[in-house]
């Protein structure tokens, strides 16, 4: 925009989250720690991991949002890259298990006994290591992305036809980790996980813990959507989404600004799949259901696309929903879950954001109009 | 067929430019010289091959065979959209094409000749072109209505804003496909003195259907037929061709 800024703009949106996610960070493992539990104040330690499961879907449903909402990539294939950084997580975790498994092998994690593996894969190697564990859960989901990406965007695969590859990607990783060959536990998944960097995963500083380390990487993941969002290169994006040929002939190479932001979009949600792991103690193929994609861009829907604080207020709303429909009725959510995104699609095409900005913007049309129209009424 | 002049002082020089979509032949060993500041006319009935002429040049296309030269030593056949962009042609689509979700100003700073690499944009300081951005507004009109949503322009106003787009990325060569489709008269004899004022510094290719703006542009013209050169000169003297009249103008 216009204006001589010389030092980068501050970026009040991004401090102002920021400031409330890290207040969550601490207020809720106080109410859970510090606050006796006769207090109506005491947030029981299910609570606190089922809130701590809700942002890392809202860490998701932010990834989501920067690739669909600001570049039109309509990835529906996310949860690979959720559920990848969930295993990678889920390996550093069995391997913590030690010689303590069911079994009592030094090394290898139960269902590798079951299974007479005679010994460890060479891609469980380092698992053992957080730091090792860490570095690929972002560098699995990004390499990923980065494949797949360089390929559909130089073959300037677009529309619903990237959609289709991005939803084949995911049900070919459902079916590969299913199988027990693969090394990955199978049907079964990871789980009976014991301890996160020396911690016992049970224990309620470790929940309050883990809590807020999903607060601060939510926090993280909006001020660099933000930040990405709000340089040229958010305008450049939201410039291909509108129009993608004139910023072709503008110059601009498009499937590098794809590729940037599909691999950072795919790290995020590698990052939230590895906090969502230990927070819900298994990660099994299940995480690979292409259902699960298509759920995390209905939560950006119903927020409101292409705003980034949408996503994540739709990720919290719709998750809380699912909760207390599934514990009431069941079998009505996958029903309640359709309804709702024909109702978003056809009443709020710009989500729950889009209503709340649109009314703000209605109502200072409305009184600068009055306000011009004044004094003639005065005068009569 | 005259002797052509050696490609080396020429701007744009296509010869022998062939390409067939489906057994179709869009362009049939098209030849077509454009000159360093010269501003021409291409008309031609529906299907003659101007569009996909224009997506030759910018590397949209690939020819079957055919020389498609810039500066009279740069081979476009080899190149993408982005790198010939950013070596000098702009390029105007028939549609008016603007990014509607952004402001007049985003729209022609988006625009501007600058690096264009996914980091050299993340790391960009706003503010440094202001004074450039002021000068294409005044140029295009629109100053007024610079902090306006794109999307909420009229029809001829977006088509001036491309227009100050590619003025914004600084061509050598313009291709414009088209400008005055659905303007009004008022908004057609501006696109004209416009278009006059920008072929000052740099060579422009006008494709048009309307032969009141044609004249009003006063350069030479080319008439294109089934995908090569049918006759080419003033608009008198195209008007006047026999085989002109046969294809084009007596229908």
């Amino acid at each position: 925009m216009q204006g001589g800024i010389l030092l980068p703009r501050l970026d009040r949106a991004g401090l102002a989250f920021g400031a409330v996610a890290l207040g969550l960070a601490i207020l809720i493992p106080v109410l859970n720690l510090l606050v006796s539990t006769d207090s109506p104040f005491h947030v029981p330690p299910h609570v606190v991991a089922l809130m701590g499961k809700y942002l890392c879907y809202a860490l998701l449903a932010l990834s989501v949002d920067l690739v669909w909402g600001y570049c039109g990539i309509l990835s529906l294939g996310h949860g690979a890259f959720f559920a990848l950084g969930g295993y990678a997580m889920g390996m550093y975790l069995m391997r913590q298990i030690g010689p303590r498994g069911m079994y009592g092998h030094p090394t290898l994690p139960d269902f590798m006994v079951f299974l007479n593996w005679p010994e460890l894969p060479w891609y469980w190697l380092g698992f053992d290591q957080f730091w090792f564990a860490a570095l690929m859960v972002l560098l699995v989901p990004g390499l990923l992305a980065g494949l797949l990406g360089w390929l559909a965007f130089r073959s300037r695969v677009t529309g619903v036809y990237l959609s289709i590859i991005t939803q084949a990607m995911t049900f070919a990783l459902l079916l590969a980790f299913f199988r027990n060959d693969m090394g990955f536990g199978g049907n079964n998944g990871l789980t009976d996980f014991k301890d996160i960097l020396g911690a016992s995963i049970q224990a309620d500083g470790t929940r309050s813990a883990l809590f807020a380390a999903s607060a601060i990487a939510l926090a993280l993941g909006f001020i660099l959507c933000r930040w990405i969002v709000r340089s040229k290169l958010g305008r450049v994006l939201i410039a291909i989404r509108d129009a993608e040929s004139r910023t072709r002939f503008l110059g601009y190479r498009v499937e590098q600004y794809k590729l940037l932001v599909f691999v950072t979009s795919a790290c995020m949600a590698g990052v939230a799949g590895a906090l969502y792991v230990p927070q819900v103690g298994i990660i099994n193929p299940g995480e690979f259901s292409p259902a699960n994609s298509i759920e995390a861009v209905i939560w950006v829907a119903v927020g409101g696309r292409g705003t980034l604080i949408g996503s994540v207020i739709g990720a919290v709303l719709v998750n809380f929903g699912k909760t207390l429909l599934t514990n009431a009725l069941p079998e009505v959510w996958l029903f309640a879950l359709g309804g709702l995104f024909i109702a978003v699609t056809l009443f709020l095409p710009r989500g729950i954001v889009g209503l709340w900005t649109g009314y703000w913007t209605r109502r200072r049309e409305k009184q600068a109009a009055s306000i011009t129209t004044q004094p003639v009424t005065e005068g009569q | 067929m005259s002797t052509r002049p050696d490609p080396q002082h020429t701007q744009l020089y296509l010869d022998g430019v062939s390409v067939s979509f489906d057994g179709f032949r869009a362009l049939n060993n098209l030849s077509l010289i454009i000159m360093p500041g010269e501003m021409r006319a291409i008309i031609g009935p529906n299907g003659a091959g101007k569009t996909t002429m224009m997506d030759l040049i910018t590397g949209k296309t690939r020819p079957d065979k055919g020389t498609i030269l810039f500066d009279g030593d740069t081979d476009l056949t080899q190149m993408d959209e982005a790198g010939i962009a950013t070596l000098g042609i702009g390029r105007k689509f028939q549609k008016p094409t603007v990014f509607e979700s952004h402001t007049v100003w985003d729209n022609l700073d988006l625009a501007l000749a600058g690096k264009r690499g996914p980091f050299a944009s993340l790391f960009h300081r706003d503010g440094a072109d202001d004074d450039r951005i002021l000068s294409i507004l005044d140029t295009i009109r629109l100053s007024a209505r610079r902090h306006v949503l794109a999307g909420s322009l009229s029809h001829g106003q977006k088509q001036w804003l491309e227009i100050g787009m590619l003025l914004a990325q600084e061509p050598k060569l313009l291709l414009v496909d088209e400008p005055v489709a659905g303007m009004t008269d008022a908004e057609t004899a501006e696109t004209a003195r416009l278009l006059r004022e920008i072929a000052q510094t740099r060579s422009v290719v006008v494709v048009e259907h309307d032969m009141t703006f044609v004249r009003d542009l006063d350069v030479k013209v080319t008439v294109l037929h089934e995908g090569s050169v049918l006759s080419d000169g003033s608009l008198d003297h195209v008007s006047a061709d026999p085989r002109v009249i046969e294809v084009y103008l007596g229908r």
